[in-house]
């Protein structure tokens, strides 16, 4: 009574026109934000949630599979490393081995024609020794014969003469 | 002697609770506080919606905004007081807060330069709603009397004590928790207009003074208005999440399975 002669209000006390206008509108704008808005703000808050959540998934995913990816390759590349090694020291050795044929072939061929050459050359050689042998033998019995004027073929065939003679040449010779 | 200032200045001076009470803009029902809060509903549904228009997965500016005051009351007040039980609350607890941080905010804004929450109708209307809600959900989760007995009776006490408590924990949990609520709101916004005026008004009032002395002393009033004005901003967004976090950790309880 003494606020109110006054002109003031108890400021405890709640004036009840404020009250029903206060409950209307607020009821109003939980209402409309209620139905309106905040399901969608949720719904996006999840969506982005996922969106984020998602995406943070696909990328551990993308860098499981480029590291699984990554580690494929190396091993791939050890593995042709490896074989490229293993078929370097393979031709290595083939080569070798091959080199080795040859180099012992070629000797041996050589070799063999060294020989056959040498044994030509001994089996001519005695050849024409021989050969030269009884030419001369004869020639020389024949020009003595002529200077004697009897004939010492026999003779001289007889007794050797003409081989010990050439037997002195020679050893004369070798002297 | 204040009496003769203010017949001098014509300024209401001392500030009294008069101040918080002016006349009727038409009737009962359109008063500069029943306006204020319809500008404030008006604001926060336009805002909101047209922010949410069109809502993106990258948001814009308005979107973020909103976005973050949503993303602020679901995590940081109804995820922390509730659990994940608590999420479905959020959007409840949103309006309050943006409501009750938008009207606060009314008491610095030229022009308005008071809270209607400095009215005690309005946070009375408010933690009623609180109140129903974290009773009803008690109740519907555990059942009248389990819920009851949640509320009232502590585990592991010698049983004489509960003459002592109950009626404590009654006081608390069914008087006392909606009626701080409604109080403490009320009582921030009220206080700091009345601050405010004390120092503006108070300010005039030295200016008008015939000593020379009491007028250049008016300059530290106008100064004190101004730091109180930041202040009274952040009393305003401190109470708005003071109010929603308790209204917030009051439902967590209710929910909560045990005392």
């Amino acid at each position: 009574m003494y606020l109110a002669a006054e002109g003031a209000h108890n400021p405890i006390l709640p004036i009840w026109q404020e009250m029903v206008v206060g409950t209307i509108s607020f009821a109003l704008l939980v209402f409309v934000l209620l139905k309106f808005v905040m399901p969608r703000m949720e719904a996006m808050y999840q969506a982005r949630v996922d969106a984020i959540e998602g995406g943070i998934k696909r990328a551990e995913a993308a860098q499981a599979e480029a590291n699984k990816l990554l580690e494929q390759y190396r091993a791939q590349l050890a593995e042709a490393r490896t074989d490229a090694a293993k078929i370097r020291d393979d031709a290595r050795a083939d080569a070798d081995g091959i080199r080795q044929d040859i180099l012992a072939k070629a000797r041996e061929e050589s070799d063999r024609i060294i020989a056959a050459g040498k044994e030509q050359l001994a089996a001519e050689r005695a050849t024409i020794v021989r050969e030269l042998r009884t030419e001369v033998g004869t020639i020389a019995v024949d020009l003595a014969s002529k200077i004697v004027g009897e004939s010492l073929a026999d003779e001289a065939r007889r007794k050797g003469t003409v081989d010990r003679f050439l037997s002195g040449l020679e050893s004369t010779g070798a002297r | 002697m204040s009496g003769q200032l203010v017949v001098a200045q014509d300024l209401p001076w001392p500030p009294s609770v008069g101040d918080f009470y002016p006349p009727d803009v038409a009737g009962p029902w359109v008063t500069k506080f029943s306006i204020m809060i319809w500008i404030a509903v008006a604001l926060l549904i336009i805002f909101f919606v047209a922010a949410y228009r069109k809502p993106k997965l990258v948001p814009g500016k308005g979107q973020w905004a909103a976005e973050a005051v949503y993303g602020l009351v679901r995590d940081n007040i109804a995820r922390e007081q509730m659990g994940n039980a608590g999420i479905r609350f959020a959007p409840y607890l949103t309006v309050l807060f943006s409501f009750i941080l938008l009207t606060n905010i009314f008491s610095i804004v030229p022009g308005l330069q008071i809270s209607p929450n400095s009215h005690i109708a309005f946070p009375i209307v408010l933690a009623a709603i609180s109140y129903v809600m974290y009773n009803y959900v008690g109740v519907r989760k555990h059942g009248l009397g389990k819920y009851l007995k949640q509320s009232l009776i502590l585990p592991g006490v010698p049983w004489p004590m509960h003459f002592l408590l109950i009626p404590i924990e009654f006081l608390q949990n069914f008087v006392v928790r909606p009626v701080t609520l409604a109080l403490r709101l009320f009582a921030n916004m009220f206080a700091g207009h009345l601050l405010l005026l004390v120092f503006t008004v108070g300010g005039f009032v030295m200016l008008g003074s015939s000593s020379v002395f009491v007028q250049a002393t008016s300059v530290f009033s106008f100064a004190m208005a101004i730091v109180m004005a930041f202040f009274e901003a952040l009393v305003a967004v401190l109470q708005a999440y003071v109010f929603v976090t308790l209204s917030a950790n009051y439902i967590g309880t209710s929910l909560a399975d045990e005392h």
